[in-house]
């Protein structure tokens, strides 16, 4: 089948799309956009976190029919051509990142968690962050980037 | 495999009715899983995302007067499709144990996606939503092309392991639940904090114009159930007055963890889960009446 809909504001077409399979395969596979990873394909890592319809869903999940016509935002359309998300930032400063593959899941949920609340607190973060595993980090770094991009971002107004 | 996209209610019963082995699939969070995995190849998918009424809910009959907690005997109608992120931020008042139940369920982007409607329509005796529609007495509405509209009560919706009183024409539209008119509390076990599937889990729902309190078991027998003697217990001997007689919430506990008739599967044994069941059953009572005395104190 054939599946049309907007990624990071630009239409795509993926002609082909088996019925079964997921918006991940598709983004990934057939609209060459590898920013969002394929780990457990079970909902249980958070890799996958993309913006469906502005909502972070996994898009393991999300079967590739269901996103016609639809809104998806990845992790590649986070930042502004070279100046990158003040959460992408936070986690280059902060040593977020280690092997990277648990990240851009991780950047697309703290993204949606800081434009929701504006200074979280630690409860919320580890609770935001909770779908999204990380077997490198240890996640203090994490969270302190999130608590950063927070802060600038409220200071930022 | 076929995809169908049907973009009204009338228009998913036609579909369900000329293709009954057509999966419906809302958020994709059991259905996908199980396609990923390769354990599952329906012949067509459903795909209910497009039919709008399915995310809405309402108070429905009864006398209203103003507030949902005021609807004298009116029902919320939950649309199947609402996801529970939305059930937690605007059912919590009228559905506390249903909304308690919600926040357990998976991580932040589970509970976008998965609704009510798809944890009935799996059926998993593990599934959250179970045990607080038990308590409460809930009711599923289902329909179907031919036959219109069917009202199944929870405790009888349930027939086995992922197995349910659903026909293969029919359609989830909805459950129709009473808003608490008294203290309602879920209990789960997970072997960590977040992002669990249940080992076991246990509601409660106070129900004190009745004289009565409503329990549900999740993931401790073939299928969620009442404690049906532990639910006869409590009718025939608790003083709605007075505090808790610990002899009374043992026994009521007891009732409970013999109500559950679980197996030993890789999260929990089947010994461990019948002393959960208990453990959760008296302190869940012992939350809930402790907020029903204070309540009638304030």
């Amino acid at each position: 089948m054939r599946v049309t809909f907007t990624v990071n504001g630009r239409e795509e077409i993926a002609d082909d799309v088996w019925e079964g399979e997921s918006l991940l395969y598709v983004l990934r596979e057939r609209v060459g956009l590898p920013g969002s990873k394929n780990a457990c394909e079970q909902g249980e890592c958070g890799s996958c976190t993309v913006y469906l319809d502005g909502v972070p869903v996994c898009s393991c999940l999300v079967a590739a029919g269901q996103a016609e016509g639809r809104q998806v935002r990845t992790v590649e359309g986070l930042a502004e051509e070279d100046r990158l998300d003040p959460v992408q930032q936070a986690f280059v400063e902060c040593g977020a990142v280690q092997c990277g593959f648990c990240t851009p899941g991780l950047l697309v949920q703290a993204h949606d968690l800081i434009a929701r609340v504006e200074r979280p607190s630690d409860a919320e973060i580890r609770e935001a962050l909770a779908g999204n595993l990380c077997r490198c980090t240890g996640y203090e770094k994490i969270i302190e980037a999130v608590r950063l991009a927070a802060e600038r971002k409220a200071a930022a107004g | 495999m076929d995809f169908l996209r049907p973009t009204t209610w009338e228009e998913a019963l036609a579909a369900k009715a000329d293709r009954p082995d057509a999966v419906p699939i809302q958020g994709g969070t059991d259905v996908m899983v199980e396609i990923n995995m390769d354990v599952r190849r329906p012949a067509a998918l459903l795909d209910l995302n497009q039919v709008a009424e399915l995310r809405e809910w309402a108070m429905v009959g009864g006398t209203v007067s103003g507030t949902v907690g005021g609807t004298a005997g009116g029902m919320c109608r939950v649309g199947a499709a609402v996801p529970y992120a939305r059930i937690i931020e605007e059912l919590a008042g009228p559905l506390p144990g249903l909304a308690q139940a919600a926040r357990t369920v998976g991580s932040p982007q589970i509970r976008n996606r998965g609704s009510v409607g798809g944890n009935l329509g799996a059926a998993s005796p593990a599934g959250d939503s179970h045990p607080p529609l038990l308590a409460a007495g809930a009711v599923v509405e289902a329909e179907s092309r031919e036959r219109g509209v069917r009202m199944i009560p929870a405790d009888e919706f349930y027939l086995g392991v992922k197995r349910s009183a659903l026909e293969p024409d029919e359609l989830i539209r909805a459950v129709h639940v009473r808003p608490a008119t008294g203290p309602q509390y879920f209990s789960k076990v997970g072997t960590r904090n977040a992002m669990v599937i249940a080992v076991c889990s246990f509601a409660i729902a106070l129900h004190p114009g009745e004289r009565r309190v409503g329990t549900g078991i999740g993931s401790a027998a073939p299928t969620p159930r009442r404690a049906l003697e532990a639910e006869e217990l409590l009718a025939r001997e608790l003083d709605w007055t007075a505090p808790l007689d610990p002899a009374l919430s043992r026994r009521f506990g007891e009732l409970c963890a013999a109500a559950a008739a679980p197996i030993d599967d890789v999260r929990g044994k089947a010994a461990y889960r019948v002393h959960a069941i208990g453990v959760m059953a008296r302190r869940t009572l012992a939350w809930a009446w402790n907020d029903h005395l204070g309540r009638r104190a304030a």
